[in-house]
């Protein structure tokens, strides 16, 4: 008889099957990259908000708080440090978050290589989501990038005087230039029904909520979505109409 | 009733498959779907034709063999019911159904509307399990579980592995499948100690398989015959993020 | 004595088991049986054929114990056995009720349940096992039913007077089958055991009288290839399907048992069936199968039929004293609670005096409008509700406005292949774990006991007694070209061929539907001499014409479904005659086998122990089967009549 200490044969952990990459890499893992990311795009965005209501405090007001973004933290800090720090943040963020729905529609693609020929509207809980998201996505990469020639830059807009915001931001809803009034309004819809999916299916990602926390947290998700789209909304309106001048 | 039917038809894995049409006459409103098909099929061998493969077994809602994406529905129209209970009444005379097998890249067509779900197999093979050897166990009671973790942990054990979940998931998904079995075991005492490898284990044997991400939409839960909930994807993101955690 | 039909062979015995108390023999034969060197496991090779709860159980065991272990199955998942759909619960002798209960008394129970026709060391064994398997599974996080202070539930059932029944919803079946899938899979992991899906066997290799091996068809590739081992293990479930309608799965079938049979094994008690009396009756011709509704529904529900014949008025409009609640009038005592057997049977009898209700006049009221009245809508729905989503999804009616139509239908076969203790059917190295043995149940099963016997047979008893037999192995290794391999294979090859170059017209299933209703006609519910010898002419009759006119479409390397059936049928048609021959051959009623000619003056069965108190075990003879006959002897539980007045 063998005196070899025998041992039960059963499946280490170690001979499981292993994410070639590791988990980070994984659907899950890359989902949860999305939803950090997102997060701290939502965060931006709030402020973002925020701040354009300086608008209608006028000219000096407003100018001053775009100024007062780039001195933050002077003398501590250099100047536009803080500005800089928060624009390399949102870069990362965003490109994580670019990058990692990238690669999450492309294994979704490859995940469903033939289509079916009958199609039924969607009916789950977060139906409007299979739609918008990645339609919406577009869309919003396709505005920040005329955002950016437009308000940043100034490339499209006809103030180059990177210290005027307040008219930059009048020049470029006047009422004659109605289509770019139009193009915002469009994008922010398709950011409020980003918003009102990405913010729950972020939490969902992260912490995953049981059914009452789920349906709070899709009502919150709701409700910012619509104080975003309304109070980014307001300042175009409010030019294109001609109640700030 | 009197029904047109277009269903896909597929001779094996490796040739193109397309959708076919076929009139049936007579249908019993009282025929469940499967039975429906039986009838076609017996006509199709009466005529000399192949007729069409699809799974089944039980015919009782509880196997999980048998599929069917009717008119782009997983199961077809009737929710919580699978396509061997959905009976022929919830269809009127005339109707033109639509008969497609699940779709999936990691569940490919066998034939016809037959597909191939080891995938899901390979999932549990992973780390779905309690290592727990015959004879080893102490008594029943010697562990007590709170009624309100033992009844949540039944409901997503329920779960019957059928697929609609994936087919439903407009990005090929098994989270709901595995998020059943990771929430089962999770609620258990008994799966504590596996806890975190199962998790990791498995979502790296989903990932291979060639399933989606989860975007929650929550089509896998309107999809599932079961109602099992995205409670249980919510459950599996968890345990999947704190055992990332630790082993980073 | 209707010998025209069979010959009598030689008694057998089992010699398995050992003598002295009943309550030691278990432990005994563990400790008398060899065991094999855990370094010597690695060496052998065991085929397990099934994937339910007594295949995967053992499989997964097996795997453990460092065997090399081949399971196959026939469907896409070894979680798809038919154990799956098991939904009342599973006895165990725990007595955590502390109502009475014990060892001994499971093992009395099922003893008597099984109308005296089982045999006691086996049924004490399972009875001892009952208590591990819980164990088992509560460890395996098997999702039981849980009372609030976190201890396991029970419920009594089907009629038993102590709470032994562990539960988990209406799904038990599925949790246990899930909890020994899992445990096999884990196995599959660890390199343990080959799983082998969507794989048919049809065929046994023998060879130098021990049986190595067996031969399997791809379902997907249609090839054809062989599998040797030391040993081979069937579980492959109940033959129920061979009335076509039943509630079994469709893919439920005999052809494995069979093959085997026509090798040399025996076939024990084959007209032993179980009719389930609470089912959803057919609606049509296209019916393919009948589902089950849980027993608990007769708790509460009332049964009743019409008392005038062809009273075709709707159920609401007949007055009170127009209807007959036969079974109250008939057993004042159990009332609508009587046991499966005698409820079916009352149900079969109304209808025959043309009193039944539905399609065809096949069907009779559970009706629930008095239990509404009593406790409350709200109430029978907490209770009931499920069972009534399902019901109205498959009829389309609303069972809390209109009763609910029943009628009896297939559930179970108690007979099997003959097995001895050691779950080892008389060919060397061939055992046979689960519903496909006919060890513990005897003329008639009791609820909760198909899930104790799988599990108890595939976790417990099979690891322990198969060891004794391989102890003498590794066996030599049989080549491709050997010549058992070889003519095994030739079989195969030959029943495909025919089947695919036969020039017929009639479909598969439009024979099998025939030898259906033969079946249930003659050798259902209720068998007469005259009956049974009528059906052995018609399945012989239809047999031929299967081989003349059965047409198979499609090739053999590909899937194909109709294919797979053909060769099922084809069993069926053999194993539906031997199960008439052996209903004609015992002319006592006892259990699920009711013999017109035997019963007493009130029509209750009859047994008569003085001449068949024995196992009928049949062997294959190409002119007529062999009766061997095995004894049955009672030392601990004496025979009694049963009654429920």
């Amino acid at each position: 008889m063998s005196t070899d200490l025998q041992t039960r044969t059963a499946a280490q952990p170690g001979e499981r099957a292993r994410a070639p990459q590791g988990p980070w890499r994984s659907n899950i893992g890359l989902k949860i990259i999305m939803a950090v990311s997102g997060i701290l795009l939502v965060l931006f965005i709030i402020a973002h908000m925020a701040g354009n209501l300086h608008v209608f405090e006028g000219r000096e007001e407003m100018n001053a708080y775009a100024a007062g973004l780039r001195s933050f933290g002077e003398p501590l800090l250099p100047h536009e440090s803080f500005l800089w720090i928060m624009r390399i943040g949102l870069i990362a963020a965003a490109l994580a978050h670019i990058w990692s729905a990238v690669v999450l529609t492309r294994r979704a693609m490859v995940a469903r290589p033939v289509r079916y020929a009958s199609r039924k509207p969607a009916r789950g809980e977060s139906r409007h989501a299979v739609a918008t998201m990645r339609w919406g996505a577009i869309v919003i990469v396709l505005f920040v990038v005329w955002h950016l020639l437009d308000l940043t830059w100034r490339t499209v807009n006809p103030v180059k005087d990177i210290h005027d915001a307040y008219g930059a931001v009048l020049a470029t809803f006047s009422p004659e230039r109605w289509p770019v009034t139009v193009f915002y309004l469009l994008a922010l819809v398709a950011l409020g029904f980003h918003l009102r999916h990405g913010i729950w299916s972020a939490v969902q990602t992260i912490s995953g909520p049981n059914t009452k926390w789920r349906g709070r947290t899709q009502a919150i998700s709701l409700a910012v979505a619509v104080v975003v789209v309304a109070g980014f909304a307001i300042v175009p309106l409010a030019v294109t109409f001609e109640l700030v001048s | 009733m009197k029904l047109s039917l277009r269903i896909w038809r597929q001779p094996d894995a490796d040739t193109p498959g397309k959708m076919v049409s076929y009139e049936i006459d007579d249908v019993s409103e009282d025929a469940s779907f499967l039975e429906m098909l039986d009838v076609l099929n017996e006509r199709l061998i009466a005529e000399g034709e192949d007729p069409v493969a699809f799974d089944h077994d039980c015919r009782e809602g509880i196997c999980g063999a048998c599929s069917l994406m009717i008119d782009g529905q997983a199961h077809g129209p009737q929710a919580a019911t699978t396509t061997c209970q959905l009976h022929m009444r919830k269809f009127k005379d005339g109707d033109q159904i639509d008969v497609e097998p699940w779709r999936a890249g990691a569940f490919p067509v066998i034939k016809d509307l037959v597909v191939d779900r080891t995938a899901f197999d390979r999932i549990i093979q992973a780390g779905g399990y309690i290592s727990a050897p015959t004879g080893t166990a102490p008594d029943a009671h010697a562990v007590p579980v709170p009624k309100q973790d033992a009844d949540a942990a039944f409901s997503a054990a329920a779960c019957i592995g059928c697929g609609a979940c994936v087919a439903a998931c407009p990005n090929g998904s098994g989270m709901l499948f595995m998020g059943a079995k990771v929430a089962h075991l999770g609620l258990m005492p008994q799966g504590q100690p596996e806890r975190h490898t199962r998790v990791l284990g498995m979502v790296a044997a989903h990932d291979e398989a060639g399933f989606g991400g989860c975007t929650n939409t929550g089509e896998c839960a309107a999809a599932c015959p079961k109602e099992i909930g995205l409670d249980v994807i919510g459950r599996l993101n968890r345990d999947f993020r704190k055992a990332a955690a630790r082993a980073a | 004595m209707s010998t025209d039909f069979y010959r009598e062979g030689e008694p057998i015995a089992d010699t398995k088991a050992p003598a002295g108390p009943i309550s030691e023999r278990w432990e005994k034969r563990r400790f008398s049986g060899r065991l094999v060197n855990p370094a010597n496991r690695r060496k052998l090779r065991v085929i397990v054929v099934g994937t339910g709860l007594a295949g995967a159980s053992a499989a997964a065991t097996l795997g453990e114990l460092g065997y090399r272990v081949a399971n196959y199955c026939f469907q896409d998942s070894a979680r798809r056995a038919h154990s799956i759909a098991a939904q009342g619960g599973i006895n165990a002798a725990k007595n955590y009720r502390n109502d009475g209960d014990s060892v001994h008394r499971l093992f009395y129970d099922t003893v008597k349940g099984g109308d005296f026709r089982s045999r006691e060391s086996n049924v004490h064994r399972l009875a001892e096992v009952s208590t591990e398997i819980i164990d088992q599974c509560v460890a395996q996080g098997v999702p039981f039913a849980r009372e609030y202070g976190g201890l396991l539930d029970n419920r009594s059932f089907g009629g038993a007077q102590v709470s032994r029944t562990f539960y988990a919803r209406g799904q038990t079946g599925q949790q246990l089958l899930l909890g020994a899938y899992q445990a096999l899979q884990r196995q599959v992991a660890a390199g343990t055991v080959d799983l082998h899906t969507r794989h048919e066997m049809l065929e046994l290799v023998i060879a130098d009288g021990k049986a190595r091996g067996i031969v399997v068809r791809d379902l997907v590739t249609g090839e054809i290839s062989t599998e040797i081992a030391d040993a081979v293990v069937l579980a492959t479930g109940g033959y129920g399907n061979v009335f076509f309608l039943s509630t079994n799965a469709k893919g439920c079938n005999v052809t494995a048992s069979w093959r085997a049979h026509r090798k040399g094994a025996y076939f024990a008690n084959p007209c032993y069936t179980q009719i389930h009396p609470t089912c959803i009756p057919q609606s049509g011709e296209h019916q393919s199968k009948l589902t089950l509704m849980s027993e608990s529904l007769r708790n509460d529900g009332r049964v009743w039929v019409p008392k005038r014949r062809g009273d075709d008025r709707a159920p609401g409009d007949i007055p009170e004293a127009e209807r007959d609640y036969y079974l109250e009038r008939r057993y004042p005592a159990f009332g609508n609670l009587v046991p499966r057997d005698i409820a079916s049977r009352a149900a079969k009898m109304v209808c025959d005096e043309g009193r039944g209700v539905g399609p065809g006049g096949l069907g009779v009221y559970l009706d629930f409008a008095d239990a509404i009245k009593r406790l409350g809508k709200k109430a029978v729905e907490a209770k009931y509700g499920n069972l009534f989503d399902m019901y109205e999804r498959i009829t389309g009616e609303n069972p809390y406005e209109r009763p609910m139509r029943i009628y009896p239908a297939v559930h179970y076969t108690m007979g099997g292949l003959w097995v001895d203790y050691d779950l080892s059917s008389n060919i060397p190295g061939l055992f046979v774990t689960g519903e496909a043995n006919f060890s513990d149940h005897g003329a008639n099963r009791l609820g909760a006991s198909a899930l104790m016997q799988g599990l108890s047979d595939g976790y417990f008893v099979l690891p322990n007694t198969i060891s004794d037999y391989l102890a003498d192995g590794p066996f030599e290794p049989l080549g491709e070209d050997h010549e058992a391999v070889v003519a095994a294979r030739k079989e195969v090859d030959d029943r495909i061929a025919f089947f695919l170059n036969n020039d017929g017209d009639r479909t598969v299933d439009s024979f099998h539907r025939e030898l259906g209703k033969i079946m249930w006609e003659y050798c259902g519910m209720e068998r007469t001499d005259e009956g049974l010898r009528k059906a052995i002419g018609l399945i012989r009759g239809l047999k031929d014409e299967f081989y003349r006119r059965v047409k198979v479409t499609g090739k053999a390397e590909e899937l194909n479904q109709q294919l797979e059936k053909a060769g099922r049928v084809a069993d069926f048609f053999e194993l539906g005659e031997l199960m008439c021959i052996d209903a004609l051959h015992r002319t006592e009623s006892c259990g699920g086998h009711f013999r017109a000619e035997s019963q007493t003056e009130d029509g209750e069965a009859k047994r008569d122990d003085e001449h068949f108190s024995y196992v009928a075990a049949w062997e294959y003879g190409e002119d007529a089967p062999v009766l061997h006959k095995e004894a049955l002897e009672f030392e601990y539980v004496k025979p009694t009549q049963r009654s429920y007045k």
